[in-house]
Formats: C-alpha cells, structure tokens, sequence
C-alpha cells in the first residue's frame, strides 16, 4: 500500500518534470510484463556474477512509456507478430532442389523451443561461436541446397521472431566458459571501447546512464533479450545487429559489419550481460 | 551544404571572419585544470548563434546530455550530464571554453565529447554515415568560432 502510494508520487513528478521540457512518455519501471495473460517475463533481476558495475539487470521494455510497454502484453496487438505468421509459413514451405522445409527436419517451430536462449553458443564441428542466424544459414545452404539469407534480411529476421516467440518466457542462459571464452572477452573489450568522434563506448550510455534521458530517449541498459525488436519508429522488424550498427554509426564511428567476427562477439557479451532475463522476441520498442 | 550555411550564418553575425581562420586544434593551450584563456577564433563569441549550436543536433546538440531552463522551449533536454543552469556563476569564461573544447581536459575520462579536436580517435566515421574516415576527412565538430559562440551563451546562464 504505502509501496504503491510512492510509485504514485514518483509518477507524478516525473509527469511534472516531463511536461516541463516538452514530453510526454513515461515509463512505469515498477510494471510486469504478462503476455497473453499466461507468458510471465522476467523483466528484472539480480545480475549474472560476471557483471562488475551492475546489480540488477532490466529488460529494455521497462524503459518504455505505459502505451509502448502494452503493445507487447498481446500478441494481437503486437505488430512484430505479423511476420512470425510469415516466418511460420517459410517453415513449412518446402523450397531448393532438394524441395525441403524447415519442418522435415523440425517437427514444428514449438519443437525449437529453447533454442533462442542459448544462442550465440559454440559451435564444435566449426570451431567458432554461432549467432542463431549462422546456425539458420548453416541449415539453408548445408540442409536445404539455399542461398544463404542475407544476414539482417527481412526472411532472416522473420525466421529469427519465430524461435524468439517459440522461446519466450525462457531465461537467457548462454555459455560464456570453454571455447567461447576468448569470443566473450573480445565482446566484452568491445562493450567498453570508446569509439567514434564522439568517443562513446556502449558501456558509457548503457551502464554508465541507463534510465537517464539522453534527448528524447531514455537510456536502457541495452539488451538484447527482446531481439528481433519491432520500432515504431522504422515500423518493422530489427535484427540485433542492425541496431548494434545504429548505435555505433551515433557515436561518429565506422561500424563493423552485421554478422562480423565483431558483431558476434558483441552479441555474445550482450547475450550474457541478460543472462536470467526472459527471451521477449519479437518485443515493441519505439 | 547545411554545413556552410550554418558557417555563413555563424560569419555574419559575428561581423564577418575569413574562413578558416582561427586556431586549429592542435594549437590549443590548456591550463592545468583545463581552462583556455584565448578566444580561439580570435573574435568574441555571439551568444545567439551559441543558442542555436546548442539546441541543435548534429552541432553542439548539449541539450542531448544537459538540462537548461533557459531553453525549455526547446524539446527534449537529457540527464546524462549534470544542469547547466547558473554554469556561469561556477566557471570562468576560460573554463567553459575548455569544457566545450575538450572536457577531458577538465573532467578526466568524461563521458562528455570533445568539440574541438580532429585526430586520436578509435575507427572515426565520417560523421554519422558509419563509414570510415580518411585522414582528410576529420574536422572538429565545431568551428573555432563556434566554440566562441556556445561559450558566449554559456555566460549568460546566471542565477
Ligand atoms: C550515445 C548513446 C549510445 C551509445 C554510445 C550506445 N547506445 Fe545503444 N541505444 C541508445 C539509445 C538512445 C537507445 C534506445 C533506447 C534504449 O533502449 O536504450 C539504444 C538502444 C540499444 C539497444 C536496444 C535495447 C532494446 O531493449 O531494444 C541495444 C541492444 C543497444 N542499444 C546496444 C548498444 C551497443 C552494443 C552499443 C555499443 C556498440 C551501444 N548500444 C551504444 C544509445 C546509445
Ligand atoms: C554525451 C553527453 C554530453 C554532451 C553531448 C555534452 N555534455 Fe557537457 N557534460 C557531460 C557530463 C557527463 C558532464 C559532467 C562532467 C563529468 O563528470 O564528466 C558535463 C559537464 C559540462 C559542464 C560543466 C557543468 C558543471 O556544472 O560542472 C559544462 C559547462 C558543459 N558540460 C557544457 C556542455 C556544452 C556547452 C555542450 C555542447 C556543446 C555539452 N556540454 C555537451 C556530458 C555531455
């Protein structure tokens, strides 16, 4: 009771606040995110033990204005959707020379189920960590005769929501020891490397100042556990690498490449900094 | 071809420099705490264009990190760095100057970017195109006398 009477008051002067300087979304960073009525999302919890300078962990939907942050409590009104019905329909459709789909070797979507929260993740025969789109490339050109699918595509990103929404509810759990250490740790030097004219690391807006405004936006802690992520403002759907390039390219940078060396090292750091939080794709953001 | 328009503006209202001239980034001295007595276009700074600098993204843009009542009317001013309300009450006009010039020479290891510098960079970019810059490409974010301008509206902010 006295609880709620609090987060009433705070409310109400981040609203006064908001007014001043022309706003007008505010997020509520006490709310729970329930999909459907039935998926519980961990949106916050205590930080996995290889994170130095953060306690607790907060999905990136917490810090979204109330109107946002309802567009993901149900599936009929969450946009992203749409093309996991497309994605869907990919996966049984049979397609390359050989004329196979996804569903002759994969029973049905549902039978990925778990699959999205351990990726990036090792791969032993390659010898190199996969992101979950490496691994749906491996699939396309080594199972089914395809093209690979160009990495930050529209098919790719599609079939990337379809196993997010197959997952979601599962914490995130990647692998950070073993073989994958030296990838992670070349993700987490990246994490910290100040770049570009502006001489911005990730660290410095997502640790250093997340739930700080920075212009319109508010500052996140960057996670990825919501990818692929519907903006309202580009109104589709965005891979996890397209928005590591955006953030990079805003610091005055020359970005690396989606589905670079890099690029998967990022993921793989990023994955692990939201270790115990919910896999939410395909997730709204604005 | 915004670029020279905003010099042309910035030239006419402080009466009319040469372009190009003024000091480049190399030639600045700082103090040991980091504040730069000289103007370092040579001319005094024009509070109003400092205003626009201010507000506007792709320039200064400090409203981005910094709140200023004095420019609420703009939209949108960030919490990263601390208000910038009554700045002139706390600093001289040679600290602000080194503030906006290169702020890590006040504040070590500042989140805050340095205006007026062009090399010593980690992969710079050709401003926010993500595409490499070549050695010819890296000029500091603002002018010599845009520097001058935004420090001239930064004495203003009195309480
Ligand atoms: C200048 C500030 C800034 C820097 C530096 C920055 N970002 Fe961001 N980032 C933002 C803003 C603003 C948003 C949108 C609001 C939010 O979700 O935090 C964002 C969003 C994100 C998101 C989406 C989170 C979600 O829930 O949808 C991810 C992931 C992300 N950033 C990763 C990174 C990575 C990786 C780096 C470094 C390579 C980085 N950012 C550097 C400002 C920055
Ligand atoms: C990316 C964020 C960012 C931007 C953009 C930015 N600043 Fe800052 N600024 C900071 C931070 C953070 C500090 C606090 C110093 C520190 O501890 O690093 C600061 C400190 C200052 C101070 C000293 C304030 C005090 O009370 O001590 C002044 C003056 C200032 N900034 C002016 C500006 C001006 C003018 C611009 C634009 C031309 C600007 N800033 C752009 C982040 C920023």
């Amino acid at each position: 009771m006295i609880k709620r009477a609090l987060t009433g008051a705070v409310c109400v002067a981040t609203l006064v606040a908001g007014a001043f300087v022309g706003m007008n979304a505010v997020a509520d960073e006490h709310a729970n995110l329930i999909v459907n009525g039935e998926i519980e999302m961990v949106v916050r919890t205590e930080a996995p033990e290889h994170m130095e300078n953060v306690d607790t962990i907060y999905s990136g939907w917490v810090y979204r204005a109330t109107e946002t942050q309802a567009l993901q409590m149900d599936d009929f009104d969450n946009p992203g959707m749409l093309w996991v019905d497309q994605a869907a329909e990919y996966f049984e459709t049979a397609q390359g020379p050989e004329g196979r789909s996804c569903q002759d070797c994969h029973e049905s979507p549902e039978a990925l189920a778990g699959v999205r929260a351990v990726y990036p993740k090792w791969d032993e025969e390659r010898g190199v960590v996969q992101t979950l789109e490496n691994q749906i490339n491996e699939c396309a050109t080594e199972r089914m005769g395809l093209e690979p699918l160009k990495y930050t595509g529209s098919e790719m990103v599609n079939m990337s929501a379809l196993l997010a929404s197959v997952s979601r509810g599962m914490p995130i759990n990647v692998a950070i020891d073993g073989p994958a250490r030296e990838t992670w740790e070349l993700g987490k030097e990246l994490y910290y490397q100040r770049t570009g004219q502006l001489e911005l690391s990730c660290a410095n807006c997502h640790e250093d100042n997340y739930g700080n405004r920075i212009r319109s936006d508010m500052l996140s802690q960057g996670q990825i556990n919501g990818f692929p992520v519907y903006r309202l403002k580009n109104a589709k759907l965005n891979a996890v690498h397209s928005r590591f390039k955006g953030c990079v390219r805003d610091t005055r940078a020359q970005t690396y490449a989606p589905g670079s060396a890099e690029f998967v090292a990022l993921e793989l750091y990023l994955a692990s900094r939201g270790n115990g939080l919910s896999v939410e794709g395909p997730s709204v953001r604005n | 071809m915004k670029r020279s328009v905003s010099i042309l503006i910035a030239v006419l209202a402080t009466g009319g420099i040469a372009l190009g001239q003024g000091m480049s980034p190399a030639d600045v001295s700082y103090d040991e705490y980091g504040a730069v007595e000289v103007s370092l276009s040579g001319q005094p700074g024009n509070a109003e264009a400092g205003e626009k600098i201010m507000t506007t993204r792709g320039k200064g843009n400090c409203i981005a990190c910094h709140q200023v009542d004095a420019l609420a009317e703009y939209p949108f001013h960030g919490e990263v760095g601390p208000p910038l309300n009554g700045v002139a009450d706390r600093y001289t006009e040679a600290d602000l100057r080194g503030i906006v010039a290169n702020a890590k020479m006040t504040f070590e290891g500042s989140i805050m970017p340095a205006f007026f510098k062009n090399s010593g960079y980690i992969r710079p970019g050709i401003a926010y195109t993500g595409k490499a810059a070549g050695p010819g490409d890296l000029f500091p974010i603002l002018t010599a006398q845009e520097i001058e301008d935004v420090v001239a509206y930064l004495l203003t902010l009195k309480e």
